[in-house]
Order: C-alpha cells, then sequence, then structure tokens
C-alpha cells in the first residue's frame, strides 16, 4: 500500500500534475474579469454612512447650524476638536472659532453622532489630501464650505440612514 | 556599386548594419515583453495592470526606462567603482551578444557559426560574472549573498542544459542552430519536429531555463523577502536598467532556443504553409507566455530545493536521455527519429 503511495505520488511529480493544476488554475483567473477598477477615472459605490472628510452645514436660510454645544469636542476620542464661543450681538450662541486638526482624526463618527442640530457631519469626500501638513488644520470657515459644497449629497445621505436611526 | 558593396569596408558596414538592426529589434522587443510580462502577472491577479502611458499602456515601458535613464547613478561609498560600473555592462552586453546565431528564417542569421550552440552555452555561462561582479563590488551582504546564490544557481543548471543540448546534438548531427532547425523539417510538420522524440527533455530544458534566467519559481537571488533585492540591491538607475533589459534579454534568448531546438524554429506547424521568421517570433511569443504564466503561478523554491532538483533529478535525468537518445541514433530505432543527421552520419 506504501509502495503504491509513493508510486502515485512519484507520477505526479513526474507529470507535473501540481503545475498543471496550477497553470489552469492561472489561466481560469487570467480569462476572469477584473476585480479592480481604474481607480481615479471610475469609483467604487460608497455607503450613505460613509465617514468621510468634515463638514459644518447651514440652514437653508443660510444660518448656520452650529450652536456650540461643544458635545462634539468632548467626545471626540481623539481631541482633535476645538471649539470656541461668544454670545452673537443677536444674542444667539455661536462659535467665534471651530477647529478639527484632520491629522489628529480617527474618523470615528462619534461628533457626528454627538450633534444635536446635525451641523458637525462627516461627508463622502474622501479625496482631500494635501501637500503640507498645516493645510490639515481645518479651521470653521474651511468646514463652513465644506459644508457648502457637499451639502446635496450630505442632505441625501441623512435622508437615506433616516430610516435606519 | 555592387562592387562597394563587395569589397571589405561595403561587407563592414552590411555587417553592422545587420546588428544594428538585430539589436533594435531585440531591445525594442524586450520594452514590450516587460509590459506583457506585468500585464499577464496582473491578469492572473485579476488586475488591470499598467494601463495609463499610451494605448492599454503599451509605453509604460518607454517611460519607466526614461525614468532609469534620468535618475542619478548612486554608486555605495565602500563600493569598488570599476567593477561596479562594469557588472551591469557585461551582464547586457552579453544578453545582447548571444542573439548573433539565432536564425530567424532560413538564413536569417547574423552569424551562421557552425558551432553556433556551443557558443550561445558559452555566452550564457559568462552572464554569470555580471552577476557575481555586481554582487562583490556592491559591498553589502544582501548582494554579496544574493550573487552566490544566483552563481551557484546558474552553474548548476547550466550542466542539465548543457546535457540536454547534447541530445539534440546527437540527433542532428551539427552544432549549427540552421541545421537544427532544417533537420527538424519534415512531411509531418509539427509532429516531425524535435519535441516528440526529446518530450522529456522539452520540460527540463523548460525549467532548467526559468532557473538559468533567475525567473521565479527560481528567482532566490532576488528573494525579496530575505535578500531584499539580491545582487540588485545596492543599483540604481541606469546600471539597475541594464540589469534588468540583460535579464530580460536572456529570457528572451532562451525562448528563442526553446522553439529553435525542440520547435522547429522558423518551420510552419502545418505542411503547406510557408514557413517564416513570423512561425519562430509566434513560437518565442507563446513561450514567453508560459514563462510569465510560471511566474504568476508557482511558488518560490526554497534553496536547498532547488539545488535537490538541479543535481539530483535534472542532472541524472538528462545524462541517461545522452545515453539513450544516442543508443536510438546509432542504431536507428523508432523509425531513426532520433538520426535525422544532415551532415555526415
Amino acid at each position: 500500500m506504501i509502495a503504491r503511495a509513493s508510486m502515485r505520488r512519484a507520477l505526479r511529480y513526474v507529470l507535473l500534475a501540481d503545475f498543471l493544476v496550477g497553470l489552469r488554475k492561472g489561466m481560469r483567473y487570467f480569462l476572469a474579469p477584473k476585480a479592480t477598477i481604474n481607480y481615479p477615472h471610475e469609483k467604487g459605490p460608497l455607503s450613505p454612512r460613509f465617514r468621510g472628510e468634515h463638514a459644518l452645514r447651514r440652514y437653508p436660510n443660510g444660518e448656520e447650524r452650529c450652536i456650540a454645544c461643544k458635545l462634539c469636542e468632548a467626545i471626540c476620542p481623539a481631541q482633535a476638536i476645538t471649539i470656541e464661543a461668544e454670545p452673537r450681538a443677536d444674542g444667539s450662541r455661536r462659535t467665534t472659532r471651530y477647529d478639527i486638526d484632520m491629522t489628529k482624526c480617527i474618523y470615528c463618527g462619534y461628533c457626528q453622532e454627538a450633534c444635536p442640530v446635525d451641523a458637525i457631519v462627516q461627508g463622502p469626500n474622501f479625496e482631500f489630501s494635501t501637500e503640507t501638513r498645516e493645510e490639515l488644520f481645518y479651521d470653521k470657515e474651511r468646514l463652513l464650505a465644506n459644508g457648502d459644497r457637499w451639502e446635496a449629497e450630505i442632505a441625501r445621505n441623512i435622508e437615506l440612514d433616516a430610516a435606519y436611526r | 556599386m555592387s562592387e562597394f558593396w563587395g569589397s571589405g569596408l561595403g561587407i563592414l558596414i552590411i555587417i553592422l548594419a545587420q546588428c544594428l538592426v538585430l539589436t533594435a529589434f531585440v531591445l525594442i522587443t524586450l520594452v514590450f515583453l516587460v509590459y506583457g510580462d506585468r500585464k499577464i502577472w496582473a491578469a492572473v491577479q485579476m488586475r488591470r495592470g499598467p494601463n495609463v502611458v499610451g494605448a492599454f499602456g503599451l509605453l509604460q515601458s518607454v517611460a519607466d526606462a526614461l525614468k532609469y535613464l534620468l535618475k542619478e547613478i548612486v554608486i555605495p561609498a565602500g563600493a569598488d567603482r570599476q567593477v561596479f560600473i562594469l557588472a551591469p555592462i557585461i551582464s547586457f552586453v552579453l544578453a545582447l551578444g548571444a542573439w548573433a546565431v539565432i536564425p530567424f528564417a532560413d538564413g536569417w542569421v547574423l552569424a551562421n557559426l557552425n558551432i553556433g550552440i556551443l557558443y550561445v552555452f558559452a555566452i550564457s555561462s559568462l552572464e554569470v560574472y555580471g552577476v557575481i561582479m555586481g554582487g562583490w563590488a556592491s559591498n553589502s551582504k544582501y548582494a554579496f549573498l544574493g550573487s552566490l546564490r544566483s552563481a551557484a544557481q546558474m552553474i548548476s543548471y547550466e550542466v542539465s542544459i548543457g546535457f540536454i543540448i547534447v541530445g539534440v546534438l546527437v540527433t542532428t548531427g551539427s552544432l549549427n542552430l540552421s541545421d537544427i532547425v532544417r533537420a527538424q523539417d519534415g512531411p509531418a510538420g509539427f509532429f516531425s519536429w524535435y519535441w516528440l522524440p526529446h518530450l522529456p527533455m522539452v520540460v527540463l530544458f523548460f525549467v532548467s531555463a526559468l532557473a538559468e534566467t533567475n525567473r521565479p519559481p527560481f528567482d532566490l537571488p532576488e528573494a525579496e523577502s530575505e535578500l531584499v533585492a539580491g545582487y540588485q540591491v545596492e543599483y540604481s538607475s541606469t546600471p539597475f536598467l541594464l540589469f534588468m533589459m540583460g535579464e530580460y534579454a536572456a529570457i528572451l534568448l532562451m525562448c528563442a532556443l526553446m522553439s529553435v531546438l525542440f520547435f522547429g524554429g522558423w518551420l510552419s506547424p502545418i505542411p503547406g504553409l510557408p514557413d517564416g521568421a513570423l512561425w519562430m517570433i509566434g513560437k518565442m511569443a507563446v513561450f514567453f507566455f508560459l514563462f510569465a504564466m510560471v511566474k504568476a503561478v508557482v511558488p518560490r523554491y526554497r534553496y536547498d530545493q532547488l539545488m535537490r532538483l538541479g543535481w539530483k533529478v535534472f542532472l541524472p535525468v538528462s545524462l541517461g536521455w545522452v545515453a539513450v537518445s544516442g543508443l536510438f541514433a546509432q542504431y536507428g530505432w523508432l523509425f531513426g527519429i532520433y538520426a535525422r543527421w544532415t551532415v555526415g552520419g
């Protein structure tokens, strides 16, 4: 019995059986459709819950949503958010400073979970690499600009995800 | 005018032009070979491979080559400068030089040497010097270990390649590569070539060619997981490009040898269709495809497995085959398919 088993093994070895099986498998994959996409030209699907670049949203009348409650600053596990606030001339409570250090941020999404007015959100944009570190220290102006730029997508994502919250 | 082309200077010019055409052909083929290699490798892994530079990424290798040429040549402080620069040049020049005797069609050969196959064998044996010099001159332990491995590997497999070639020579009775192809011409077309009588040797030759050219699964000299890049570690820019082109030129040469020795060179596989250089190039392309598929499919050998395969399996088998085919040729057994002597007898 042992002799026969070793004979079979020797025969497989001589006839390159393992190699031929591998080659056949390789040819099958060779002809199979590609698993990768042409990234900068084609992009993969994103979930509505995707947590990308941050944005500060506004109400439809142009008023900023953030009321400087500092819940996001408190919950941020990486302590990436810095907020300073003062009452505005009309008596409403608004931020004078809203900074996010994007190099510290871990994209956990707690800030948008904590926000009672859906002001700070993480949008669908993930292509915001920069050439310098300083450009990644976002200030309020930058975040509001992001909100204006991505409002349509952000609003759609919130609506799509509302059913699961 | 015809007198001029018959005179010494005219002949020299003709020979130089022929050399130039052959070199240009090989170099341009290399460019697309590297591209094809990457593309095939990518396809097996279900990737797209290079597809940005030029149509379908065809010019990717040109872009890479230009980039290599424009980079700074870094020579390590402890390196032996002359030898360090000489090594890639040697390995590139030798890889190109061997092409002189490869026949692309009947009469299309730069140097119709009577001992063509010995010449190819000698040149490809010398290629190991480029590797050893590169590894030694780099003054780096990775490069040194890589070159030691490479030298041992190339020498081991040359032994069995030598015996495999002897089997073919016994059948042909000539060392001239064109004669070897002519001897394979027969009424049966594809089935009168040498791959049939020498079938086991075709496989052995292919595997030895992989080892001889340091291709995966025998790319231990470069084994990036342990030796970073073997003897090429310290090389950058143009010298690295020369090493790489030398490597691919050697691979293409092995494909050409496969088709000349076993698959009837320029002969057409179907009797009746015209023979020609296109068949030769097509056969080389098929073998290169196999080379690339092997790279994509087979995992790397361990060093002791490599040596065991070379010395304990390939050497005795190829040596035995020389004796067997010699016997068959001498007594004309099997309808004399082992004795198709074009010269003498």
